[in-house]
């Protein structure tokens, strides 16, 4: 019971950290980004070969794979920033599956479908359960620290100035300021912290293989940013432990719908989160912690 | 100092939206555009700022040419604008809104942000102090803490020039200031852009209401079908009869 709550700890601290990450970028900034799954997979890649095949202790490795997803986040903004709006959409949504078909071609670096095991723990020479807890600990220090950063950033006038960028990027235009170069910051500090959420993916899964990072992650992320409520932060928290509620909530179906094959159940569950997320649009589209916005119906 | 136009030509297909449009006026002075509906009056002043790229034709401003300047670009020489329609940032209050237009802020860089933060906390009290101004110079305190998407059309053409003021320009497009603004709100703004003027901030102001348009400007340019067809003091220009026609659509 202990392992399971342990868990689901981890779990939901690493969807907060992706659903910050995705909050800043389109929160705060109304950038699409439908790339997290392709940044979050990166960043687990980057530390577990770091720490295994070059012998990197983990602080470095955690620090490389922020530095590796904000670095392909440069070119990628770049490039789609110079294009209409919802081509990042498009853009990015290609780049996560460029990546996780890198993952599986390139199997002399990532072994291919069959993924790397043996990743190793935060702190090998412990026991698994204390491994597990230091990382539990990690993470929060982590969240901590990031919600700090954005808190300062959102709370500035470069907050101001992603929002006002989020609002109508013409006007901002006409006052001189270019929204492209502050689109392309606020894309590579999502990737970063994306990344970081990866390396902790990594070593506490101990293995992993390119189908733990498909747009399905992305479309949770992108649900727990909605139901939470955009551009604040303690809606990020809110809506990932709500997402992760309601993903394991849902295994629990089994129970009410015995006559259901193994096969459907995947399906229904899906399909369950989807409708909840339908509801969510209806009666609540601000989101949990969101305010009602003048405008946005 | 002048901004000029020579040859402005801008083409979709077969349509001529500008046609050779010339043009020069000085930076100090009170300008107005008219013509009537589809004539290209905004278009020419999206040309102007460098939201649409012409065919053929040099726009200067002040001696740096800036035809081949993005718009922001163009705006940080102290080339403003405001648009037909107010682009207010909707979910960020009027006194925000105000506080974007500011120019070279330390606070929006990140170095600054996290390695500066007393350069930061100096320039947001003096920017607040200016916003402070220009709120009482618009008559925008009321409603300074309330979110700019909920205020009305009149209210948002006002925060839109006091955003751009914020700027510090030397020279505004003003794109039908008057329209949504009731009576008594149009002389009061048609006073703070005399008072701007005389501070040395020029304008050229397109508008359909002629009247308040007339007491206002020094002189007036008309377009028509995207050719310049008349320039001058606005009561000779509106006793032309080929103006007269374009706009009433009488015998030319």
């Amino acid at each position: 019971m202990l392992d399971y709550a342990l868990t689901l700890a981890v779990v939901t601290l690493i969807y907060v950290l992706l659903a910050f990450a995705l909050d800043l970028q389109y929160g705060f900034t109304g950038m699409i980004n439908f790339g997290v799954a392709g940044f979050f997979g990166a960043g687990a890649y980057t530390s577990a070969l770091l720490t295994m095949r070059a012998g990197w202790p983990a602080p470095f490795a955690f620090a490389a794979a922020m530095v590796v997803c904000g670095a392909i986040a440069w070119p990628l903004g770049k490039i789609a920033l110079r294009l209409r709006d919802d081509y990042l959409a498009i853009v990015t949504l290609g780049f996560s599956e460029i990546i996780r078909l890198v993952l599986v071609q390139e199997q002399w670096l990532t072994n291919g479908v069959q993924g790397i095991p043996g990743v190793p723990r935060l702190w090998p020479t412990w026991t698994t359960a204390h491994s597990e807890l230091f990382l539990l600990g990690m993470l929060c220090v982590a969240n901590v620290a990031v919600v700090l950063f954005l808190r300062h950033l959102t709370h500035s006038p470069y907050g101001r100035l992603i929002q006002a960028i989020r609002d109508d990027e013409v006007a901002v235009k006409a006052l001189g300021k270019n929204p492209a170069r502050f689109k392309t910051q606020v894309l590579v500090i999502g990737g970063a912290i994306t990344g970081l959420a990866g390396a902790f993916f990594a070593h506490y899964m101990t293995y992993i293989v390119p189908d733990q990072f498909v747009p399905l992650i992305t479309f949770y992320v992108w649900m727990a940013v909605i139901m939470g409520g955009v551009a604040r932060l303690s809606g990020s928290v809110a809506g990932a432990a709500l997402l992760v509620l309601f993903l394991e909530g849902s295994r629990f179906l089994r129970g009410v719908l015995p006559w259901v094959s193994d096969d459907a159940m995947a399906s229904v569950q899906i399909g369950a989160v989807g409708l909840v997320l339908i509801l969510f649009m209806r009666w609540r589209p601000e989101g949990l912690f969101g305010r009602a916005r003048e405008g946005s119906r | 100092m002048t901004l000029s136009t020579s040859g402005l030509t801008l083409r979709y297909g077969d349509f001529t939206v500008l046609d050779d449009v010339s043009m020069e006026m000085s930076l100090a002075g009170l300008h107005g555009m008219i013509g009537p509906n589809g004539a290209g009056k905004s278009t020419f002043f999206a040309v102007l700022s460098g939201f649409i790229r012409q065919n053929a034709g040099r726009i200067a401003f002040g001696g740096t040419a800036l035809e081949h300047l993005s718009p922001d670009e163009r705006a940080r020489t102290g080339f403003g604008r405001t648009f037909q329609i107010p682009r207010e940032f909707k979910h960020l209050s009027v006194r925000d809104n105000l506080k974007v237009g500011a120019r070279r802020q330390p606070g929006e860089s990140l170095r600054h942000l996290f390695c500066a933060p007393a350069a930061v906390r100096a320039a947001e009290r003096e920017i607040a102090a200016r916003v402070d101004a220009t709120l009482a110079f618009l008559k925008l305190e009321r409603v300074a803490d309330a979110l700019a998407g909920g205020l009305s059309g009149g209210q948002k053409k006002l925060l839109e020039l006091g955003r751009i003021l914020m700027s510090e320009p030397k020279f505004i497009l003003l794109d039908e200031p008057y329209a949504g603004v009731n009576p008594v709100l149009i002389e009061e703004l048609s006073q703070r852009i005399r008072e701007l003027n005389a501070q040395g901030i020029g304008f050229l102001i397109i508008e359909h209401n002629l009247e308040a348009l007339n007491r206002l400007v020094d002189d007036l340019y008309v377009l028509d079908r995207g050719r310049l067809i008349a320039h001058g003091r606005p009561d000779e220009v509106l006793a032309e009869e080929s103006v007269r026609a374009a706009y009433i659509g009488g015998p030319a």
